[in-house]
């Protein structure tokens, strides 16, 4: 009994911290509509400043002053500038949008900072109390949990205080209903839009301080690990209620020290189920919790009276500009595949032949995102699927390599159509919610099994043989390669230009419309999820026989969740519907960094961080020019240079 | 093409035997608001009715439950004799159904011809992925002689037809919804306030498209609409609502002379 006491009492604080970041999401997402998954990124900054304030060897400041800075200064400026800067501009931007700008903070945010502090990594952090412990019930408690438990008691009695007691409470809580009407009563829904957005980030730095202590060094996983955890407490809550969501959080957090005090230790299932928990608990509340998905859009009286937005400036693609980039395009190919080829050195080559494997990965991108219009945050997952898939099938049955990606890609459509198939009954946000859960799930549960990774023993994959030709030899992998991105490319372009693409187009911009025609929503979108896993896992064979083993190092070097994320965040910078884009992306996210670390003062591992936030940073445009921010401006650019070109204007591809 | 009808009555048609659209006790709430407390109606085969009232009346409300859109707290909706109270939207398109929409449900970026050939197809149902695939996805010969079928219908998509959908105005827009709705040679047509935004001239194009369409291809017609002007034209007869209930139904001329309905729709001076 005292165990289980022990086991619950030091979970408490923990889903404390859940609970205060999970109402920081409910607040900003009730008033503004976005769900940010930059919450974590946000906490970590401010765990970062208070770190770096409060260590004795940094600054030392005294604790009050670091708290004050790192919590109520720090979070809130950080609120106020993503509002003034970005969000003020989403209001009636689609909430995928919103996602993708927060996914693209997501991935800029931490880089930022470490490129900003450096490698040194930031160890034993202070906690905002002296480290000494007190018993509680006869369990001996560390003042910083005790501490922990205090303030959010008092920071959510204050937030429920304020929301039904203060006129600011009951602006904010009008807004929530409709921004619109309360403008009309001459509230300054924008001022109360920001003011919701400094309280939820101050939420997030508070989270940010108090969850420091809790590990032995800050890292930004870490403090994702904690959004998520956030993000099932936040559904627990519908999403709307405050006190269902501390309940959520404070539940989780107790469930998860149970889990880590009572499962059986030694195996490797349960050592992943333990992290876990918060993945599960919210692939299982987005699929079960009823109430979660109320259509937010639908409870605001005014929604249906805007204006059908006007069409972005450079919807239409000029044709010249078509034929242009085909003739660019043309000489590039072939001229960079003969200098790849016959010119450069190894090193450049296999680089080269890299992204152009990951370049088919990524067309499974512009598939599911730019075609499908559904975010997937679980492609590297997919990806990750073939490639074991592969390795496994080639090791256990001896089948010719190319043929085990084959049926590799085949399962991996199968895996892409069981994860579709619940979770679009969600739609839009949830759906990228429950893919990033799914992400997560095998990277922690799956992927450490031995029948799927090898266990601690990465399994070998051998090179193709294809037609008598051996590709052992890099220069012949590279053109089979290219050939196999060739083909991908043909199918993603036959898919956009045939019913599958024309049937997604109509359900993407008018699902009702779609619908009433007779197009069959939950059928075309699993159909383009499960070919889209497939294009993935094909992609994540071929990188498993180039790369020539498949096993965990290989997993957390190339694979997991959070490449999901920046590859999203990256082809949607360059432009998720073209194929194209695709393939610039794909041979970016390794030229582009190495490109960065040919400026002198630059050193490589800063280059790619450097990278990491442009690839994010061009994802917030996203709302701006979801035909992506490059593609966008080219258009533009042509338009200016050849003025005469809007007689010839076509669609956009 | 017929010129702008007039306001003289059209056909009758009324009296036909067999109903083929009912709803019968369409009860729909929304957060403690009646908007339709127990509201029926029948369309006969090959009928153009109407249906009006103030704002707020339930109209579109009433709308949702028969096309689907909305499910109804209670009371049943049946269709050529069959009960589709349940049928899930994109089922209802292979009874017959087409629609178009009070707030406009283009499909952006895609041009007028586009919008077409996507109607025609999900109504044959040709398209497959593993067509897709085979080169066999583009637009086919017969689908392009679809779309020139139906422009043949709505004249002013001609000179449109392959121009952005962005490019068009309001009117030129509701029209192409129309013409998405006929191409796929619907049973039953609805249209939601389908004269809102449209000048004179196309107003009137549209009344003649529809009683061509009721006309020439026997085509069942149910419309909700403000323009009284349009409704006395062509419709035969009038379901009112107001405030969720049904207030009259009948003959047009006799519903639009009800003091009931001249009070509720017109206001109380009229």
């Amino acid at each position: 009994m005292t165990q289980f006491l022990t086991y619950l009492l030091l979970g408490i604080p923990i889903g404390c911290v859940y609970a205060l970041m999970a109402t920081g999401i409910v607040v900003t997402y009730k008033t503004s509509g976005v769900l940010n998954l930059a919450f974590g990124a946000q906490a970590y900054v401010s765990g970062c400043a208070f770190y770096v304030l409060r260590s004795p060897d940094r600054l030392g400041l005294p604790m009050p002053v670091a708290f004050v800075l790192a919590v109520l200064v720090l979070g809130p400026a950080l609120g106020v500038l993503l509002d003034r800067a970005l969000y003020r501009y989403l209001r009636t931007a689609p909430p995928v949008a919103k996602l993708v700008t927060s996914l693209g903070l997501l991935v800029a945010i931490p880089q930022i900072l470490q490129l900003k502090l450096g490698s040194t990594p930031l160890t034993n952090p202070p906690g905002v109390a002296s480290d000494s412990t007190i018993a509680v019930a006869g369990v001996n408690v560390s003042t910083n949990q005790v501490a922990t438990m205090v303030i959010t008691a008092l920071a959510v009695a204050g937030l429920t205080l304020m929301f039904r007691h203060t006129s600011l409470g009951l602006q904010m809580r009008a807004v929530v209903e409709s921004p619109r009407l309360t403008s009309l009563t001459g509230v300054d829904a924008a001022r109360i839009g920001t003011i919701a957005w400094m309280l939820s980030s101050a939420f997030a730095g508070l989270a940010g301080v108090l969850l420091a202590p809790l590990f032995s060094q800050l890292s930004d996983i870490d403090y994702f690990t904690v959004l998520v955890a956030a993000l099932a407490a936040a559904a627990f809550g519908r999403l709307t209620s405050v006190g269902l969501t501390l309940l959520g959080g404070v539940a989780l957090g107790a469930a998860q020290k149970l889990l880590d005090g009572y499962a059986p230790s030694g195996s490797v299932f349960w050592t992943g189920m333990r992290g876990s928990l918060p993945f599960l608990s919210l692939i299982l509340l987005l699929l079960f919790w009823p109430g979660l998905r109320q259509n937010r859009a639908a409870a605001d009286p005014l929604a249906g009276v805007d204006p059908p937005p006007p069409p972005p400036a450079a919807a239409t693609r000029d044709r010249r500009l078509t034929v242009a980039t085909y003739a660019i395009a043309a000489v590039v190919i072939v001229g960079g595949s003969y200098v790849t080829y016959a010119v450069v050195d190894d090193f450049w080559l296999q680089l080269v032949t890299h992204g152009v494997i990951l370049a088919l990965v990524f067309l499974s991108i512009t598939l599911i995102t730019g075609i499908g219009g559904q975010l997937s945050l679980c492609q590297a997952t997919f990806c990750a699927v073939g490639c074991f898939a592969t390795a496994q099938l080639t090791d256990r049955t001896g089948m010719p390599v190319l043929v085990a990606a084959c049926v590799a890609a085949a399962f991996t459509a199968v895996v892409g159509a069981l994860v579709a198939i619940p979770a679009l009954r969600l739609g839009g946000v949830y759906l990228a919610l429950a893919t990033l859960a799914f992400a997560l799930m095998f990277e922690n549960v799956i992927m450490p099994l031995e029948a799927v990774s090898g266990g601690s023993r990465a399994v070998r994959v051998p090179r193709p043989r294809f037609l008598g030709i051996s590709f052992g030899d890099d220069r012949r992998f590279f053109l089979l390669s290219l050939a196999f991105l060739g083909l991908a490319s043909l199918v993603v372009v036959l898919v956009r230009e045939g019913t599958t693409g024309r049937f997604l187009h109509a359900l993407r911009t008018s699902e009702t419309a779609a619908a009433s025609l007779g197009i069959d929503p939950a059928r075309a979108k699993v159909t383009v999820f499960a070919l889209s896993a497939a294009i993935a896992g094909f992609g994540g064979g071929l990188l498993a026989t180039f790369n020539g083993a498949a096993g965990r190092t290989f997993y957390q070097a190339e694979l997991n969740y959070f490449y999901g994320l920046v590859w999203l965040v990256l082809v949607i910078t360059l432009g998720s519907q073209s194929a194209q884009a695709a393939i610039n992306a794909g041979l970016s996210f390794f030229l582009f960094p190495r490109f960065l670390g040919l400026i002198p003062f630059l050193d490589q591992s800063t280059a790619q961080g450097v990278a990491f936030v442009l690839f994010g940073l061009g994802a917030i445009t996203y709302a701006k020019f979801p035909e992506g921010i490059i593609e966008s401006q080219t258009r533009r650019i042509t338009g200016r240079l050849f003025p005469s070109s809007r007689a010839t204007a076509e669609v956009a591809p | 093409m017929n010129d702008a009808p007039t306001a003289a009555s059209p056909s009758p048609a009324a009296t036909t035997p067999r109903p083929l659209l009912v709803a019968e006790g369409i009860t729909k709430r929304f957060a403690g608001i009646c908007a339709l407390d127990r509201v029926g109606i029948d369309v006969a085969d090959g009928e153009l009715v109407g249906l009006i009232g103030p704002n707020g009346a339930g109209k579109s409300t009433l709308f949702a439950c028969l096309t689907g859109l909305l499910p109804p707290d209670d009371g049943a909706v049946r269709f050529a004799d069959r009960d589709i109270t349940d049928t899930p939207l994109h089922r209802r398109a292979g009874l017959g159904f087409a629609r178009t929409f009070q707030r406009m449900e283009l499909f952006a970026g895609m041009s007028v011809r586009d919008h077409l050939i996507v109607a025609v197809r999900a109504h044959n149902g040709t398209g497959s992925l593993v067509r897709d695939l085979l080169f066999r996805g583009r637009p086919t010969a017969a689908e392009h002689d679809a779309v020139d079928a139906v422009v043949a219908l709505v004249p002013s998509l001609r000179t449109v037809i392959d121009q952005p959908i962005e490019a068009l105005g309001l009117g030129l827009g509701r029209l192409v919804e129309l013409a998405r709705a006929l191409i796929t040679e619907p049973r039953m047509l609805f249209l939601d306030e389908p004269t809102s935004g449209l000048d004179q001239a196309e107003t009137a194009e549209l009344a003649a498209v529809l009683q061509s369409v009721q006309r020439d291809h026997g085509t069942t017609i149910v419309l909700v609409e403000h323009d009284l002007t349009t409704v006395q034209a062509i419709c035969t007869r009038l379901f009112v609502l107001d405030h969720g209930v049904r207030i009259a139904a009948g003959p047009t001329a006799d519903v639009l002379a009800d003091p009931r309905v001249r009070e509720a729709y017109l206001g109380a001076g009229a």
